[in-house]
């Protein structure tokens, strides 16, 4: 199993919070790798907020490559974040690494006037093709490159990760923080495998197996969007799942858990929105997950969700206080995350759940897969 | 025959035949119930001569001392070793006999009849399944394994109380986009069925008898109406009882319409008083006990009943033309005949063809995607049974089931429609009793849901047809248990109410092995179509043509 926490904060906070809060839960994952998201950056990023961010692991050779690249494509650096690893030796388990890449670029010249979406789907297409240099060459790894986005995954105990890598650098502040320290699955321990995962402006991480996952990832790879790869860990296609729901058919996160976990039968009859979920359950029935799962991500607004699958097989629990809320594995995360809170209002969501906490941070918004969805009226 | 007698060619001795009747004297009543039940008269009354040779003793011998000969006669059993009458090896005298004195045994060689049941230039002709004795190898089907079992990473689900959903759709199913976009304004999407994925397959009325299609018909509606599973049975080319086509039960019913269109007229003119309708229509176009060839119902078991909902004078031989006569192409006359039967019932039931496994099954699948109102592709394995058909065809013509499932549902995933056009799978499904194994793993390669047919026959009422050519009287209608014959003196064995018992319990077993094998790969929300890592086997080629895992 692995342990999730998600913090979001009015006020831009530091990844070490999470990353303590993962290791109170230590006795929860292995630390065999840590994972991290930020996004709604503070600190130099602040004043970046609409330019692309792009994060990964290098070589020298692979710098070098990914500068010509990104400068045959017009993209100027405009901010960078050095985390200087050459003099220190690196904690078990953890590998040398020449550089850990975070860069904020100024769009090329020739991008200007493009409409958003193809604007989007132009990082992403960046994305996918330093990631096809990096596995040819095996000289980057690239986990985002999208505004406002910070990513970084290790291999490692996460706390001796984030010493070792400086995480509590001032440059690295956000106020949606993900992060995920990881056990070793039944698939290869490898970069791409390690969660969060990120398409256009959505993440997600995920505790527990994914039973389902080989025919999902069979129907997401046969969408025809190139976004759609990679598949080293089951978890991923949680991720495109929601990208799929709210990009292709422009539903909002509170049909997520109708598409991955849909009502049963009777439970469907007596829905307001019956007719229109039984529709969404059989056109969408490949993308059904068995679980057990806790699915934990990021919106691109800045708002996270948290659902569980039909079983509530795995731990979760959401508190906080208005500004200030956390999703976490354990009870004992939360409380590392944010001690100061009314403990009365934590809570656990159960299989109909999603658990909401909107970009403005003023509540836990829950909505239940048998009350009416909202975004239909 | 004498020893210095003629013989022709086709005499045979008893030790030629297939099956032989040992017949044991010493425990026979001579009650004649076995030569009373026989459905091919292969033994009669025999009449023995004898000649006890009484040596007397020394002492008895003189001058006057006569011959010593003694002639008896006995009566028993006497086996017919003329072809025509040859032994089927059904077992009915010995399960009628109160002693147990007299059963059939294959014979321990390759027989001799095979070479002489061409008599009167006329092929063989039979019912039943294709001869092929796999049952100590086992099929591909059973030495599938099911390997990804969650352990300790996931937990494993508990078969026996967990909360399982195993529906499947049946029924054209739209991408999500256009679906969403038709819902919202109010365009026609293409009626989808929720059904079990243990489909009974198509055996019509008139192959199969009254009792037995009375029997499924009751054992289908209460699985569906007490129990609420969703179980479908499809009617076969033979049209539906006038009853059925009038009452609510048509709901579970599928119907069939193949190239002979028997039935079809009581079919058409029900249409105004049908209560509900039907849960599908499946167009035959093959059938894999026979590829290519048509159906057919022999003239003996064309009774008044049976010509009455055909359509057809009594008494006479009908058989189906191997094509539909209207199919010229694939593109126009399969599309305008799903297109016609969808208008039949305004565009609210479901419409898919049914063709025998075939290496063309591709060639199918790609028309029928493109074909935005094809409901499905059901697939027909060569292993699949039949009423009739030749014994050639049953033996040597088709298409396994597993690697046809398996290449149509690769292609279906590689065109993204893997979820739009659903696959069902027969032909040998639980040949060898593994039903459920069989069936899961046809789904996790695949398949939407099954079709079984002879598991139905053989677990439900007791036929005693096998792979290695037993019985398989089921195209002449003396079929000894009633099943497949229409002489209500033969049919009136089976009860149909403990027909429809047997139908209950083998859902209900079914549905308790299907979750046996679920649970443990951790699944239980949805039936794991194409499921292909769970899967495992044993051999290397079938592992890398079947594109799964090859175990040792």
């Amino acid at each position: 199993m692995c342990r999730l926490i998600a913090i979001t904060s009015n006020e831009p906070l530091s990844p070490i919070l999470a990353l303590r809060a993962l290791d109170v839960m230590r006795e929860g994952h292995d630390g065999s790798g840590v994972g991290l998201f930020m996004s709604d950056l503070g600190g130099p990023f602040e004043e970046l907020k609409g330019l692309p961010i792009l994060s990964g692991i290098c070589t020298g050779e692979g710098v070098k490559r990914l500068d010509q690249f990104m400068m045959n494509l017009g993209f100027l650096t405009k901010h960078k974040v050095s985390v200087r690893t050459a003099k220190k030796t690196p904690p078990p388990g953890t590998p040398k690494r020449d550089v850990y890449v975070i860069r904020a670029y100024e769009y090329p010249q020739s991008w200007e006037g493009l409409e958003r979406g193809e604007i989007e789907f132009r990082l992403m297409m960046a994305r996918l093709e330093l990631r096809r240099m990096g596995e040819e060459n095996e000289d980057m790894i690239i986990y985002s490159f999208w505004p406002d986005v910070i990513m970084i995954k290790e291999i490692g105990d996460p706390l001796k990760v984030a010493e070792y890598l400086q995480l509590d650098n001032e440059e690295l502040r956000a106020r949606v923080v993900l992060a995920q320290g990881r056990q070793n699955t039944n698939y290869a321990i490898n970069l791409y495998a390690c969660h969060p995962f990120f398409i256009q402006g959505i993440a997600s991480m995920t505790n527990g197996e994914n039973t389902a996952f080989v025919p999902i990832r069979e129907y997401l790879m046969s969408r025809g969007f190139p976004g759609y790869m990679g598949y080293q860990s089951d978890s991923e296609v949680f991720t495109h799942i929601a990208h799929y729901m709210l990009n292709s058919l422009g539903l909002g996160i509170e049909a997520y858990k109708h598409i991955i976990t849909p009502l049963q039968d009777e439970a469907l009859e007596s829905h307001p929105d019956g007719g229109f979920l039984r529709q969404l359950k059989h056109s969408c029935r490949r993308l059904i997950i068995d679980g057990p799962n806790c699915v934990i991500g990021r919106l691109p607004d800045n708002s996270v969700f948290l659902v569980q699958d039909r079983k509530k097989l795995r731990p979760a629990v959401a508190g906080g206080r208005k500004g200030l809320y956390a999703f976490s594995s354990e009870m004992c995360g939360l409380e590392a995350a944010i001690p100061d809170r009314d403990k009365s209002k934590d809570f656990q969501p159960m299989h109909l759940d999603t658990v909401i906490v909107p970009s403005d941070r003023s509540e836990v918004r829950i909505c239940s897969q048998t009350e009416p969805l909202s975004l239909l009226h | 025959m004498l020893a210095n007698g003629t013989i022709i060619p086709s005499s045979l001795s008893v030790r030629d035949l297939l099956w032989q009747v040992r017949w044991d004297k010493e425990k026979c009543t001579l009650c004649g119930r076995c030569c009373a039940v026989c459905p091919v008269q292969a033994i009669e009354l025999g009449v023995h001569r004898k000649r006890i040779v009484q040596i007397p003793s020394l002492a008895e011998i003189g001058p006057a001392t006569a011959s010593s000969n003694v002639y008896q006669v006995y009566h028993g059993v006497r086996q017919k070793t003329d072809p025509a009458y040859a032994c089927t090896g059904c077992g009915m005298c010995n399960l009628v006999c109160p002693n147990g004195a007299i059963i059939a045994e294959r014979s321990e060689e390759i027989d001799k009849q095979r070479f002489h049941i061409n008599r009167g230039g006329q092929p063989r002709r039979r019912g039943g399944r294709r001869n092929a004795p796999d049952y100590l190898n086992l099929g591909t089907l059973d030495r599938i394994k099911f390997t990804r079992i969650s352990m300790l990473t996931d937990p494993a689900l508990d078969a026996g109380r967990h909360e399982f959903e195993l529906r499947t759709l049946l029924g054209r199913v739209l991408p999500p986009e256009e679906n969403l976009r038709l819902y919202r304004e109010n365009g026609w999407i293409p009626p989808v069925r929720e059904i079990y994925p243990l489909i009974i397959g198509s055996m019509s009325f008139g192959a199969l008898s009254p009792n037995m299609w009375e029997g499924l018909q009751m054992g289908v509606a209460y699985l569906n109406e007490e129990l609420g599973m969703p179980v479908r049975m499809c009617t076969g080319e033979g049209g539906c009882p006038p009853r059925l086509l009038r009452s609510r039960f048509l709901k579970y019913t599928i119907l069939q319409i193949a190239s002979g269109y028997f039935g079809w007229d009581e079919i058409i003119h029900a249409l105004p008083e049908m209560k509900e309708d039907p849960c599908a229509i499946e167009i035959k176009y093959g059938q894999g006990a026979k590829p290519g060839d048509g159906g057919l119902l022999m003239w003996y078991k064309v009774n008044k009943l049976i010509a009455a909902i055909r359509g057809v004078p009594s008494g006479v031989s009908l058989p189906s033309p191997p094509t539909h006569q209207t199919k010229y192409s694939i593109e126009e006359s399969v599309a305008k005949m799903i297109q016609s039967m969808y208008m039949a019932w305004g565009f609210r039931v479901p419409v898919y063809p049914k063709i025998s496994g075939t290496s063309t099954a591709l060639a199918v699948l790609n028309n029928l995607t493109r074909n935005a109102y094809a409901g499905g592709l059901a697939i027909d394995g060569e292993d699949g049974g039949t009423g009739a058909a030749y014994n050639v065809s049953m033996d040597h013509m088709g298409h396994p089931i597993a690697s046809n499932i398996r290449d149509c549902y690769l292609n279906l995933a590689r065109l993204g429609k893997q979820n739009e056009v659903p696959l069902f799978a027969g032909g040998g499904v639980g040949k060898n009793g593994k039903l459920a194994a069989n069936a899961a793993a046809l789904i996790m390669l695949g398949a939407s849901g099954v079709q079984v047919g002879k598991y139905m026959m053989q677990a439900a009422a007791g036929c005693v047809g096998s792979e290695t050519d037993r019985c398989n009287v089921c195209n002449i209608g003396l079929c000894p248990k009633g099943i497949t014959s229409q002489d209500p003196r033969l049919y009136r064995r089976l009860d149909p109410e403990k027909v429809a018992e047997r139908v209950v319990d083998i859902y209900l077993s079914f549905d308790t092995e299907l979750k046996k094998i679920v649970a443990p790969l951790g699944r239980s929300t949805s039936l794991p179509i194409g499921m292909s890592d769970a899967l495992a086997i044993d051999d290397k080629n079938a592992a890398d043509r079947l594109q799964i895992k090859y175990v040792v």
